[in-house]
Order: structure tokens, then C-alpha cells, then sequence
């Protein structure tokens, strides 16, 4: 028996995850790179590329024969679907907007990965995201903390990694800036892998959710009415599933004021529109709570909270309810949507996170 | 362009596409009573009559597929499935392709047991080996008489002989890369599977030599056609462009293949100048085929390269085999990043002199620009 440790990569194809393949590598791990089929192209119902296309998982067992490691790919399909996307489809159709990356990111990228390292004797599960994994000698608790590059900080999208899976999860580029990682890539020569980042859902290419609910439900979402604040019917929606709170672009009102998607009322298919202040909220409640660094909270608690991954976080103040946190901003927050994540930091460090939802559910 | 993967599809010929023309005029189902109908069925029956006679088998062993896929599909699991008196133990190699492969995986996961039996650096099944893991439950042998990516040929006739020792045994030969690269003799099996689009026919049908005490079960449900074996609407046209194609596979196989050869040495001399070239199919393997690894450079990425200067060679592609290497490779070298850098070049009687000029320069350039290339 070998008395190295040893590694699984996870692999995409892309520069990060062959960068930090190579660095496990370097700091003397044994390691072997895997990579997760999600989806394919018809699975997408798109022609578009895909982020575990044919042409990635060539990329990604090319950087693994380069860097001498075994490599394989492991089928997931039918569990993504029935994880990841049918839950995207449930949570559309009950009028919140899902962040499917975040299930995707617990349940197979690192809770799929986590079982299968257990299972075939590895030590340890490597990624290349950014952001920072430390033990709390205090607590004992395994603390995530954002990454070094505030620019490429995922720690969002981390929140609901479990205690143990970040005790055997490592991120070799976390504490390193992109530019510092291309340079890794170039010298080895990683630099003529996938050059774009993974931004939009892998499953939904092109961006165009309503599309893809219905190709993927077989239904048509009816058509409805656009009500106004005073309850004047302003125009037809084509459906209510596809539009998003805080949405002005594509209504197709014409309404004299800039109007905005403010509520949706799924069970009469209507949506609310109405003049931007009605987004703006102070209290948002989060359900489904994952804590990091505390055990849970027991205490009012001041914070500084992300209600998405693109927003500076704002300084809040956070109160345990029955299932989840009540949170009082501040500020009042713009278009706080249902279905996105709510994350809870304290300095660069995730306290924990949850589902943002109505007040009743949390 | 330079077009050397004719293991995957074959240009079609002049008269298979003329034959083909001509039948597509037929109107009518081969399965309807009338007098539509029986004008399809004689297209289809003779059809199935030449290639009986091509293959000296009788018209009723001829069944009409999509292909080779389905085919070797319907072989696998239809004598599994109609043999179970026999038993559940399946013996196959590892030199399968994938329609061969993954069937039994299929089989696997639903009661069977399927083993592999070794094979040799010459890719041959080890017939001791063979003989000893025939069991008395074994119900059924599948082998290919030609791999697909090595090219190594199988002792049909002694597997052959093996399994017609054990009455309740059947014996499945993979013929697609066969046809036209070697002799075959349908005879010495119970089903026998091939597609013309590999010998300058066309895509979109195969056909399934079942010897006539065989039983299959049929793999599509939908009533009985022209055989009981294989519902759906006879493709009357695709079948009766089958039959120039395989006379002349089959007529001119000794002179094509003589063409073939020539190319193939000249190939295995230049490239084995190259110092860090292994050939990985054996001596002995068909002409048309020749596989070989270049140390240290992935098969997939020579293939990019070669691609990128007009040049088409075939790769197992990590997608298709979830990132395990090309199991054949690995079977006949044991050595895995060997197998991963392996590619398959495939030759025709039409390749030309130039056209072999063309690759080698090509592959000079990308063996220099691939091989210099410090490790990591």
C-alpha cells in the first residue's frame, strides 16, 4: 500500500480544476481526476455546449494523461435529473427562481464526490473553486471562508457544504488570485483547455428558462394578466413562470413609468407589477438553514448577508425563527427573490445559509 | 481532406447507390397483401436470396436491420434470452465493440453472468482458456471475427468448434469489420451480424445471419413482417442496395485486399522510424487497420492535431468509455496510458500513394510538435 494521500480531483475540462490538479499533485498527493457527467446535449434540449460536453471531458482526461493520473468519468445523469433539475422545474412552477448550482454543488459535485472518495479510499476531494476551507481549533468546526480573490470568491455557492464534507473537501486555489492561476495553466499548458468560465445553468445554455420548462414539462404555461398595484389589468403575461421579481426588461407594457415585476400569484397566474420601490425590502426570511461556523444561532446576531452571488453583502441583523432566520437589513434590499440563496457571513467567513421564502415557511 | 477511418463508414459505390435508386421506386409495404405489397416483398426476397447465396446461407436466415448496432443487439440478447434452458453464463472477449459490450452489460444487470475470456499479445482468444471457462450452463459465446480497433482476428473456426461441443451453447460472430477484410463463413456460427456501410454500401440497414434452428427472441415488439424476428416495414430499397456491395466485398476481396496490405507495410515501415511509436495491433491483424500509440501524446489530442491539417483518423473517445482506456489496447499491450494514446488508422483499397505522402507529413509535424513538449 501506497503511503502517500490521496486525492480525488474533480475535473471539468476548464483552467481552475486542471490548475488545481496539478498543484494536489505537487504537494505530493496520489491522485486521480473524476468527472461528473450532469448532462447531455439532449438532456439540455439544446445544441448549445453543455458544462460536461464531449469536448470537456476530452479536455479533462487530457490534463489528467498529462499529469499522469488515472482518470474517470462517472455517469450521473439520471440522479442530477432527479435531484437538480426536477427540483428547478418544482421550484419555477411554485413561483420562486431556483439557484439549481447550490443543489448541485451539495448533493453531487462534492456529495456524490465525498461518498465515492470515502468508498475508494481517498483522503481527500479537490476542486477549483475559490474559496478557503480552515479548522477552528476553538470550536473544532471546519470554518469556509471566501476566496482570496474577491473576484472570483464562490463561497456563495458553498454555503451548504456540510460539516463533514468540508472536512474532507480541499480548494488549492483559494487562497490564490486568477492571474496567478493562469500563469500555473500557461506554463503547463493547460491554456489551450476550455478558456470561458461556467456561468450561465449548464442545463439551460442559452438562458432562456420558460423555454426550457416547458420543453423539458411538455406543458404550456397559460397566459395571464399583468395587474397593477390598484388592480388594473396592464396587459397579458405569456406565462408566470417566466418572469422574475425585480424584472422590467420584456414585459411588453406599456405603462407610461418604468414598471417592474414586484410578486407573483401562482395559484390565480397573475403577476404584480408596479413602480420600483415596491422591491425594496428590509426584512427576508431564509428557511432551510445550513449553518458553518455555529453550531446554529441561538441569539440575535449581527451579520453581513449576499441574497445573490453578484451583490456587495450588506450589514443586517439576524433572528432565529421556528425553521430558519428572520434577517432585518440595514438598508432596504432590492428584489430579494424566493428560491435564492440567502448567505450569512461573518468577516470572510460563512456563517451559514439558507432558502429565501416567505415569512410563513421560515 | 485525408480520409483514413473507413472502419467507421466507407464511401458508398456506384452501383450499391444505383441499386438502391432503382428499388426506392417500389411503392407498397413487403408485409401487405396486395399486389403493392408483393412487388416490395420480391425486392426484399430477392435481396434476401443474393445475400443468402453470397453467403451460403439460405434466404430464410436473412434478417433485415438498421444496422450493425442492432444487429449484434438482437443477436446478443435475443439467443440469451431465447436460451435460458441452457443457463445464464455468457462468454465474451474483450475485444468487443460497444453494441456487443454494452449489450451484455445489459444482460449483466439483469440476472446474467457474463466472463471475458483472455486473450493473447495477438489479441486471439486463448482457446484453452476458452475451453475451460465453458460451463454447462454457458449459453452462449460471442465473438468478433475482426476487432474493431486492432484489427485482430479470432480462430473462428476452432471457437467454433469449441462451442458445437456443447449442443445447448449458441455462438455469436460480430462480422462487421469482417465483410470485405477477411474470409467468413456463416456457418460455423448461429447468428452472424454485418452492416454494408463498412464495404461501400450504405448506411441504415444491416443484416442478421440467423441459422435457421436458432432460436432468437425478437427484440421489437410490433407483429410479424417479412421475418418473425424483426418487426417494422421492410426497408425494401436498403436491402436490395445491400446485394452489389457484398458480391463485391466478397468477389474482389483477394485484390483489395493485396492493395491494402501494400499500404499497410509501407505505413508500419515509415512509422516505426518514429522512436516513440508503438504498433499495437498484431502482426496478423487485417490490413485495413492499423492502431498504434505515441508515448506520452493522447490519442485524443494527435487526433485534434491531425484533424487540424486535414486528416481524419479514429480515436475511442474518452466520452463514449466514461474515461477507461480502449479496453482492446489494454487487453493486448496491459499498459494503460499506452492504451489512452492509442488511434486507429484505417485503410482502403481507394487510399492512395498521395494520400498516405499526405498523413505521414502531417503526423511528422504533429509527432514533433506533440512529443517535444516537456512533462509535467
Amino acid at each position: 500500500m501506497s503511503e502517500k494521500r490521496r486525492a480525488l480531483i474533480a475535473m471539468s475540462g476548464g483552467v481552475d480544476s486542471s490548475v488545481a490538479a496539478y498543484l494536489m499533485r505537487e504537494a505530493g498527493y496520489e491522485c486521480e481526476g473524476v468527472t461528473l457527467r450532469l448532462t447531455r446535449t439532449e438532456t439540455a434540449g439544446t445544441h448549445g455546449r453543455t458544462c460536461c460536453s464531449e469536448e470537456d471531458i476530452d479536455a479533462a482526461a487530457e490534463v489528467a494523461f498529462e499529469l499522469d493520473m488515472p482518470y474517470r468519468v462517472l455517469d450521473c445523469e439520471a440522479e442530477f435529473r432527479r435531484e437538480i433539475i426536477e427540483k428547478f422545474v418544482r421550484v419555477y412552477e411554485a413561483g420562486e427562481t431556483p439557484n439549481p448550482c447550490i443543489d448541485c454543488n451539495r448533493y453531487m459535485k462534492f456529495g456524490r464526490l465525498v461518498r465515492y472518495a470515502a468508498e475508494n479510499g481517498f483522503d481527500c476531494v479537490a476542486s477549483g473553486h475559490y474559496a478557503r476551507i480552515e479548522r477552528d481549533e476553538e470550536s473544532g468546526r471546519y470554518l469556509l471562508r471566501k476566496g482570496l480573490d474577491p473576484a472570483k470568491d464562490q463561497s456563495y455557492f458553498l454555503y451548504s457544504l456540510t460539516q463533514e464534507q468540508l472536512s474532507r473537501i480541499c480548494f488549492p486555489l483559494g487562497g490564490m488570485i486568477k492571474s496567478e492561476v493562469r500563469e500555473i495553466a500557461a506554463k503547463c499548458g493547460f491554456s489551450s483547455a476550455r478558456k470561458r468560465d461556467s456561468q450561465d445553468i449548464c442545463f439551460v445554455p442559452d438562458g432562456d428558462y420558460g423555454a426550457f420548462l416547458e420543453r423539458f414539462t411538455g406543458k404550456r404555461y397559460p397566459e395571464g394578466d399583468f395587474v397593477a398595484p390598484d388592480g388594473r389589468v396592464l396587459g397579458r403575461h405569456r406565462g408566470a413562470v417566466r418572469y422574475t421579481l425585480g424584472q422590467r426588461r420584456g414585459l411588453g407594457v406599456a405603462a407610461g413609468e418604468r414598471i417592474y415585476v414586484y410578486d407573483k400569484d401562482m395559484e390565480n397566474n397573475i403577476v404584480r407589477v408596479g413602480p420600483e420601490e415596491l422591491l425594496f425590502r428590509r426584512t427576508v426570511y431564509a428557511r432551510d438553514m445550513n449553518w458553518v461556523s455555529i453550531a446554529g444561532l441561538d441569539a440575535p446576531t449581527r451579520v453581513r448577508a449576499k441574497t445573490r452571488y453578484s451583490q456587495r453583502e450588506q450589514a443586517a441583523t439576524a433572528y432565529p425563527t421556528p425553521r430558519g432566520v428572520r434577517l432585518e437589513f440595514d438598508e432596504p434590499q432590492r428584489a430579494v427573490t424566493p428560491g435564492q440563496a440567502l448567505v450569512l457571513y461573518d468577516g470572510d467567513a460563512v456563517l451559514g445559509g439558507g432558502t429565501i421564502c416567505g415569512e410563513e415557511k421560515a | 481532406m485525408i480520409y483514413l477511418d473507413y472502419c467507421a463508414d466507407t464511401p458508398v459505390s456506384r452501383e450499391a447507390f444505383e441499386r438502391f435508386c432503382e428499388a426506392a421506386g417500389t411503392l407498397g409495404s413487403a408485409n401487405a397483401r396486395h399486389a403493392a405489397g408483393y412487388a416490395a416483398r420480391a425486392v426484399v426476397d430477392a435481396a434476401a436470396s443474393d445475400i443468402a447465396a453470397l453467403l451460403g446461407a439460405d434466404p430464410t436466415e436473412i434478417i433485415f436491420t438498421s444496422g450493425a448496432t442492432e444487429s449484434n443487439n438482437l443477436a446478443v440478447k435475443g439467443l440469451a434470452l431465447a436460451n435460458l434452458r441452457t443457463g445464464r453464463h455468457i462468454v465474451s472477449t474483450p475485444m468487443e465493440h460497444s453494441s456487443v459490450s454494452a449489450s451484455l452489460a445489459v444482460l449483466e444487470r439483469n440476472g446474467w453472468e457474463v466472463e471475458l475470456a483472455d486473450v493473447g499479445r495477438d489479441g486471439k482468444v486463448d482457446l484453452d482458456a476458452l475451453e475451460r471457462i465453458i460451463r454447462p450452463d454457458t449459453a452462449l459465446v460471442t465473438v468478433s471475427t475482426v476487432s474493431s480497433e486492432l484489427g485482430a482476428v479470432q480462430p473462428i473456426a476452432e471457437i467454433s468448434e469449441i462451442v458445437r461441443r456443447r449442443p445447448g451453447c449458441r455462438l455469436h460472430v460480430d462480422a462487421a469489420q469482417a465483410v470485405g477484410k477477411t474470409e467468413l463463413d456463416v456457418r460455423l456460427a448461429d447468428t452472424v451480424s454485418f452492416s454494408p456501410h463498412k464495404f461501400y454500401g450504405l448506411t441504415g440497414v444491416g443484416v442478421l445471419y440467423k441459422r435457421y434452428g436458432a432460436e432468437l427472441e425478437p427484440q421489437m415488439d410490433g407483429g410479424a413482417s417479412t421475418t418473425a424476428y424483426r418487426s417494422g416495414t421492410p426497408a425494401a430499397a436498403l436491402a436490395a442496395s445491400i446485394v452489389p456491395a457484398l458480391r463485391s466485398a466478397i468477389g474482389e476481396l483477394p485484390a483489395r485486399r493485396e492493395r491494402v496490405a501494400a499500404l499497410n507495410a509501407r505505413l508500419r515501415s515509415e512509422l516505426t522510424r518514429y522512436p516513440l511509436l508503438r504498433v499495437n495491433s498484431p502482426e496478423d491483424a487485417v490490413p485495413h487497420i492499423l492502431n498504434v500509440s505515441v508515448e506520452g501524446v493522447k490519442g485524443t489530442r494527435m487526433q485534434r492535431a491531425l484533424d487540424e491539417r486535414g486528416v481524419c483518423v479514429s480515436v475511442r473517445s474518452a466520452c463514449a468509455s466514461d474515461g477507461l482506456p480502449s479496453r482492446e489496447v489494454l487487453a493486448v499491450t496491459g499498459d494503460s496510458r499506452r492504451a489512452l494514446s492509442s488511434f486507429r488508422i484505417s485503410l482502403s483499397h481507394l487510399t492512395t500513394d498521395a494520400e498516405i505522402d499526405g498523413f505521414l507529413a502531417a503526423f511528422d509535424e504533429c509527432y514533433e510538435m506533440l512529443t517535444k513538449k516537456p512533462r509535467l
